[in-house]
């Protein structure tokens, strides 16, 4: 058997950045504690839930020629949107991949993500495809609690497989263990906490360096070896647990940069930690990736030589430099749906779907694939019957091809203040693509002013429209200016 | 080839509701307003007509479906009514039904009206609706001055404008409005406003103000045609022909080919070539008298000078700016107040537009009668520049 290991990997972090400082004004009259607090969480958009930031991460980890290799898609997190309805289908259907790729969700679990990494990992050992890891988590926090001030949102993916590695897989140990740190029942919006000592004296120092221990020694390699503790907790604790488990010099930069620039993700944080490790690591390095939550995976992994690369570019922490300020904490709380804003009666739309237009028509909606006419070369959206171009016109002419990675250009735009959006304006215009492909766009991402003709635009799977009625959301490309990640 | 509608239809009778926020009406009263002055001034009686076309857009509205609301709100003798809906352009389309059937000797006598109840929704602006069970599943939930506004933005880049001098003239593309409007007993908006008031009013859709925007109102508009030979028998001396009824609708290729590039509209190019051919009219900018054009926004009615082929492309701002299409400028445009003032009930748009070409050709436009029209315009733009069917027609005094 060939070593096996991480092939690729790729992050998302939305670009609203809220200020903890931002939240301290907002409530250190109910939340003293939050006056002392620094540095920023990153916040979705309304338009973004977990769906999307997995969709995101994937699609930076899985170049689009790589695409149909991926042979099995494994989603972690604990705000997936449809507790019935396959979210990862949806992820892979936007990310078109193969029909018969395998698909399998993690949920309900903090410590998701790195079971279904040692999962693929050990798959790995039999099937000779790419598997892709995703982990993504848009968790809610009340107003004015220590969860808010902690939680980000953002999401990660791996590519698990054999060939050429960015880190080989050395070994693991996992460890299961009630210890009720914090809960949030089913149907329930927010995380219930305990006390953060007891937590740390008898969960993290306790069961981590055992699990810990266990890894290494499956691993061959000795604590003092390792370079790079990636532990998903509070740099505190990792401190902490480095010198438990007998680690050698300061483990805890990897926890304080994300703490700093853009809080705990949840069930994406171990994963953006490794992401983060792998930027900053050297050939041969080992990193040690450490998730938690009623129990612990222990990772034992060695950077390859092609991690180098990664390290060049560093593009996590391009995510984590940029970002975009949100002064607006009552519209935060809004496009979380934490206070109900007065949308008027243009807000009673009603947003039903047709489900079987959107199945007839699920290649072009659910993956934003348009068609290019075999006859002329003119490409197009929707894939309709006729091919558009004047000159051509010829009947069935259309075959598929991909838009969602086109970049495009703004031929003109508004800003619609009277139509009902959760976020107004709306803003929307006529885009056209690079290589082909014109429509009328929803754009994302961008405020009023910002925009203009010409203004170059990357494409990203959003929620389009919300069906309050029937608890459903619809998912479509919009428009998002590219200069606007703030790199 | 065709040899097309010119002189072979004329209108003998229009009426007009007041348009407006008709709180007091329902779409009965307002057909009912209209026909009983077009019956009037055809000196017909209903009973003579053969047939008839109702336009209505927002059926959801209630209007209704089918040619039932015409047929009772009347009580017709049970001829043939058709229902015709054709977005903004609808008011026209059922002039073309009643226009062609006498031309084709189907009927002697036929009647068009177009009604539109918007103000029973409870908000303001256009009701809102679904574009289709494919279409809201990827098009923008966008709103008419939002698809409009986007004209600004690409005029202005295509032609080198900036947009505070593009501003201020679709300022006076309104301002102009308004005074005209202001003459109008039967209009929406009767006020006059001040350039600064149209620039410093509140945006709805960036660049469009709400002094930019038309009328949402109720109304209803309707014509009684027949042929020449029946009109001179009514005893008509002065008859208003038809000297042309073109329309153009999209095919999809502004909203998915590169070959548009958002400042224009493309099918109201299409419509005005055909209609001017149509018509024997070989300069538009010497021959035509006045036009009555779909000023839905106040950049609408500033692109579509170029598009109907009256201003030089990218010169419209500058001959807006000089008056020429005031009311006392060489082609005076919406001296009626246009949808901006005289309100936009959709379905009896076209139909309120060939009125008062109608009334201006006769000498009857009261205070705003212009001096000695020969020829006017009327043209429509249903649906969004990237999508539409725009329709131009003419009007013309019979040749004694």
């Amino acid at each position: 058997m060939g070593s096996r290991g991480i092939t690729s990997v790729g992050t998302y972090v939305p670009r609203s950045r809220l200020k903890r400082s931002t939240i301290a004004n907002a409530t250190a009259w109910a939340n003293p504690a939050a006056a002392r607090a620094t540095g920023a969480c990153a916040v979705c958009n309304w338009d973004e839930d977990s769906i999307t930031l997995a969709v995101a991460a994937a699609g930076a980890c899985v170049a689009p020629e790589q695409r149909l290799q991926v042979d099995a898609v494994w989603l972690a997190s604990t705000t997936l949107p449809f507790a019935d309805r396959d979210n990862a289908v949806v992820v892979a259907q936007a990310l078109a991949l193969r029909e018969d790729v395998r698909t399998l969700t993690s949920g309900g679990s903090r410590r998701g993500a790195t079971s279904a990494l040692l999962a693929a990992l050990e798959s790995a050992a039999s099937r000779p495809g790419a598997q892709l890891v995703v982990a993504s988590d848009r968790r809610a926090a009340k107003p004015g609690s220590d969860q808010e001030l902690k939680y980000g949102h953002a999401a990660a993916a791996v590519c698990v497989g054999q060939g050429a590695l960015l880190a080989e897989f050395l070994g693991s140990a996992s460890l299961a263990a009630d210890l009720v740190d914090q809960y949030r029942a089913s149907g329930a919006s927010f995380d219930y906490a305990l006390e953060e000592r007891w937590v740390r004296d008898e969960g993290f120092l306790k069961l981590v360096p055992r699990a810990i221990g266990a890894a290494l020694a499956s691993a061959g390699i000795g604590a003092s070896d390792v370079s790079l503790l990636a532990f998903a907790g509070p740099s505190a604790v990792a401190r902490r647990i480095a010198q438990a488990a007998g680690l050698s010099s300061a483990q805890s930069a990897l926890a304080e940069r994300l703490e700093e620039s853009c809080g705990d993700t949840g069930a994406a944080h171990p994963l953006l930690l490794l992401a983060l490790a792998l930027e900053q690591c050297k050939t041969g390095q080992i990193v040690l990736l450490v998730g938690f939550g009623q129990g612990v995976d222990a990772i034992v992994l060695r950077a390859s030589a092609a991690s180098s690369q990664l390290a060049k570019q560093r593009p996590l922490q391009h995510q984590l430099d940029g970002g975009v300020d949100e002064p607006h904490y009552l519209r935060h709380l809004s496009n979380s749906a934490l206070v109900e804003i007065d949308w008027g009666m243009r807000a009673e739309r009603d947003n039903r779907t047709a489900h079987s237009v959107a199945w007839r028509r699920r290649d072009e909606i659910g993956a934003f694939v348009g068609g290019r006419c075999r006859e002329c070369g003119t490409v197009q959206f929707p894939r309709a019957r006729v091919c558009v171009n004047p000159d051509c016109r010829a009947t069935d002419t259309l075959e598929p091809h991909p838009l969602a990675h086109s970049r495009g250009r703004v031929k003109s735009f508004t800003e619609d203040w009277l139509a009902f959006t959760p976020r107004p304006p709306l803003i929307y215009g006529n885009v056209e693509l690079e290589g082909g492909g014109n429509l009328m766009m929803e754009m994302t991402d961008v405020e009023p002013g910002e925009l203009a003709v010409g203004t170059s635009v990357r494409m990203a799977m959003r929620i389009k429209d919300l069906d309050r009625t029937r608890g459903f959301r619809r998912y479509f490309w919009k428009a998002a200016p590219v200069a606007a990640r703030g790199s | 080839m065709a040899s097309g509608i010119r002189d072979k239809v004329a209108i003998v009778g229009m009426g007009c509701s007041r348009f407006g926020e008709r709180w007091d009406a329902g779409p009965e009263d307002l057909m009912l307003e209209a026909v009983s002055e077009a019956l009037a001034d055809a000196g017909v009686e209903r009973d003579r007509i053969g047939a008839a076309w109702l336009g209505v857009f927002f059926d959801e509205q209630s209007v209704g479906k089918s040619a039932l609301p015409l047929s009772q709100a009347l009580r017709l003798p049970n001829v043939p009514v058709t229902r015709v809906e054709n977005l903004c352009a609808t008011g026209t389309e059922a002039l073309r039904g009643a226009v062609y059937a006498v031309a084709a000797g189907a009927c002697d006598i036929a009647l068009a009206l177009g009604v539109e109840k918007l103000k029973d929704t409870g908000y303001a602006g256009l009701p809102e609706r679904t574009k289709g069970t494919f279409e809201d599943l990827y098009l923008p939930g966008s709103t008419a001055p939002g698809s409009f506004a986007q004209l600004a933005s690409a005029y202005a880049a295509r032609h080198g404008h900036s947009m505070h001098d593009l501003k201020r003239a679709m300022a006076h593309v309104s301002w102009k409005s308004h005074e005209n409007g202001s003459r109008n007993p039967k209009a929406h908006l009767r006020n006059r406003v001040t350039i600064e008031q149209v620039l410093n009013a509140p945006t709805i859709s960036y660049p469009l103000g709400v002094y930019d925007c038309c009328g949402v109102s109720d109304g209803a508009a309707c014509a009684i045609v027949t042929t020449p030979a029946i009109a001179r028998e009514l005893g008509k001396r002065d008859v208003v022909m038809v000297k042309a009824l073109q329309l153009a609708p999209s095919n999809g290729v502004e909203a998915g080919h590169s070959s548009w590039d958002g400042s224009h509209t493309l099918t109201s190019r299409l419509a005005a070539q055909r209609a001017y051919q149509e018509a024997g009219v070989r300069d538009p900018r010497a021959e035509i008298s006045l036009m009555e054009v779909h000023d839905c926004f106040s950049i609408t009615e500033l692109v579509l000078m170029e598009d109907l082929g009256l201003s030089d492309a990218g010169r419209a701002v500058h001959d807006v700016l000089d008056g020429r299409y005031d009311r006392e400028g060489r082609i005076p445009c919406q001296v009626d107040g246009g949808l901006k003032c005289f309100g936009h009930p959709i379905g009896a748009t076209g139909l309120r537009m060939a009125y008062e070409i109608y009334l201006q050709l006769l000498g009857r436009a009261g205070e705003r009668q212009l001096r000695a029209p020969t020829l006017g315009l009327t043209h429509n733009l249903g649906g969004i520049p990237n999508r539409n069917i725009a329709s131009v027609a003419l009007f013309g005094l019979a040749a004694a």
